[in-house]
């Protein structure tokens, strides 16, 4: 469904070419894939290269056997990719109801939208007329965000950490809706995140470190050795997390 | 009143045929329709051009239609209307004002709307401007509006002008009495090289008095917007401005707030935000599969809603 080839993703920083990504190789056909890594490993910014939001220095990116290496965010969404902001962006005076119709693409009714709220944990009568602006906390807005997700059921969804920013008090409601989404949704989920519960959900684990594949494999495989200390992952911070 | 007409007291007034209730339909300088209530009396003036409407002490739900259509290109229309709205009442007040100018001159519509708010009186406000025209003549409104409120008084006053007005000064004055309230919410768009003068002054004279100044804007192409907020707190009193602006292509808006607390227990509040759309907001549209024109259309609309 997914193929990354040889992606290079290269910024200038202080004049000097700033390696983000290194040569990211990687086949994805699976229905529920994780992508995780220490902060700074260049995990968000292979997102943002699947979305078509930055443009890779090198490689090509094939979508269903398409090279979509050139096509727009616009035209990328349009083929079936959907991408949820790790911060999600807020509009002033656009409802959640605006945001769930431009998402579904047609002109849903006040039930359907409120399904997609409900199914993330949302009272939707509190929330279907509300602005998705500042007066939403950071919790709400990210269920928002995933509900837009699923309102576009669309065939590859990205997630980019979906728990940053969300209490512990919601954490456990917010596995249950990936839960859910694994069984339910007819396309594949790329989901960046840093915890186990996720983690554990999923089919396949790709390690993400210093732009680099640096463990890849079925859970079962991978999820061991990161309890354990991955490679290039913080030794310290791994005891923490056992 | 001819097709024209009838589609500008559409865009201006949400009507389709006469209103219910009372109302004064003016075109083209001329009085056009009016009906009058038990309560709601409309009277021509004598001394000069414009009508006083009356609304009896303690009328509830009860609306006054006020539209002006101008079809005639060339026109200068200019009109002092006075409200006189009786203590206790709540009563929702239409105004607007269509310029439809296919001719070559300018038309001009200037209105002078005075408020007197009676005691505890709840008044909702709300104006409307829209010009079209395919001739070179320029649709030109100006509108003044000047408000009083006694004590305990309220006035909700929401004014749009989306489409073209070529160039518009809009004045309001307003003097507050003891704990009464003003809320001013003004919406504006503007294309090509047209001009937006918004210039508020408010004093707070009374004792617990209130207002908030609300203004949101897109300026587009090369059109230029000012917006004037002086809020004058002579009381124990709170008084809000905020300018909120969306600049696209060459728009420029300028915010020109002035708050003055002649009193030491008044509290003035001030805020501007001017800026284009965040590329963010963009991105996030462009996600959901809207074009990068289309998402910028969303994020306007919904700004301005």
């Amino acid at each position: 469904m997914l193929e990354l080839q040889h992606i290079r993703y290269d910024v200038e920083q202080d004049g000097d070419n700033k390696g983000i990504l290194h040569d990211i190789d990687l086949t994805i056909n699976e229905r529920f894939v994780a992508i995780t890594g220490p902060n700074g490993g260049g995990k968000s910014t292979l997102a943002k290269v699947i979305a078509g939001i930055l443009t890779p220095t090198q490689g090509r990116i094939l979508f269903n056997g398409e090279d979509i290496t050139g096509l727009s965010i616009t035209d990328r969404a349009r083929k079936g990719i959907s991408f949820a902001f790790q911060q999600p962006v807020r509009f002033k005076g656009l409802t959640v109801k605006d945001l769930i119709t431009l998402a579904s693409g047609k002109d849903i009714g006040v039930p359907e939208a409120c399904n997609y709220l409900s199914e993330v944990g949302l009272c939707a009568k509190d929330y279907i007329d509300r602005e998705v602006d500042a007066s939403l906390s950071g919790g709400e807005l990210k269920r928002i965000e995933i509900a837009t997700i699923m309102a576009r059921s669309t065939s590859l969804s990205v997630f980019d950490e979906p728990e940053a920013g969300i209490d512990l008090w919601s954490f456990s409601n917010l596995i249950q809706v990936f839960e859910q989404l694994h069984k339910k949704i007819n396309g594949s989920i790329l989901i960046i995140s840093h915890q186990e519960r996720i983690l554990n959900i999923a089919d396949r684990i790709i390690v993400l470190a210093d732009g680099r594949v640096v463990n890849d494999g079925p859970r079962k495989d991978v999820l061991p050795t990161l309890l354990g200390g991955a490679p290039g992952v913080c030794g310290a911070l791994a005891d923490k997390v056992k | 009143m001819d097709a024209i007409q009838k589609s500008l007291l559409e865009q201006v007034a949400g009507l389709h045929e006469v209103p219910e209730g009372a109302y004064n339909i003016r075109a083209n300088g001329q009085k056009a329709g009016r009906n009058t209530t038990a309560n709601i009396d409309i009277v021509t003036k004598t001394d000069k051009d414009g009508i006083d409407i009356i609304i009896k002490p303690g009328t509830k739900n009860e609306s006054v239609h006020i539209p002006v259509v101008l079809s005639m290109s060339g026109l200068k229309d200019m009109v002092y209307n006075d409200f006189f709205i009786g203590e206790d009442s709540d009563v929702t007040i239409v105004a607007g004002c269509g310029i439809h100018n296919c001719g070559v001159q300018s038309s001009e519509h200037s209105g002078i709307h005075t408020f007197h708010v009676g005691k505890n009186a709840r008044v909702r406000y709300v104006e409307k401007h829209y010009g079209e025209g395919d001739g070179s003549g320029e649709n030109i409104m100006n509108p003044t509006t000047v408000v009083e409120l006694d004590e305990g008084g309220y006035m909700e006053m929401e004014t749009t002008q989306i489409k073209g007005v070529d160039s518009t000064v809009r004045s309001t004055t307003a003097k507050l009495g003891p704990h009464s309230t003003l809320i001013i919410k003004e919406k504006v768009m503007t294309h090509g090289k047209q001009l937006a003068k918004s210039d508020f002054t408010v004093d707070l004279d009374g004792e617990g008095c209130h207002t908030n100044v609300i203004s949101r804007s897109v300026a587009r192409d090369q059109s230029k917007q000012i917006f004037l907020a002086r809020i004058n707190g002579n009381a124990a009193c709170y008084g809000h401005s905020e300018c909120d602006a969306i600049i696209m292509d060459e728009g420029v808006v300028s915010a020109i707030p002035e708050v003055t607390a002649n009193c030491l227990d008044a509290q003035l509040v001030h805020e501007a935000a001017i800026g284009k759309i965040a590329g963010e907001q963009l991105t996030k549209l462009m996600t959901l599969g809207l074009t990068e024109k289309e998402a910028e259309e969303q994020i306007v609309n919904g700004f301005l809603k």
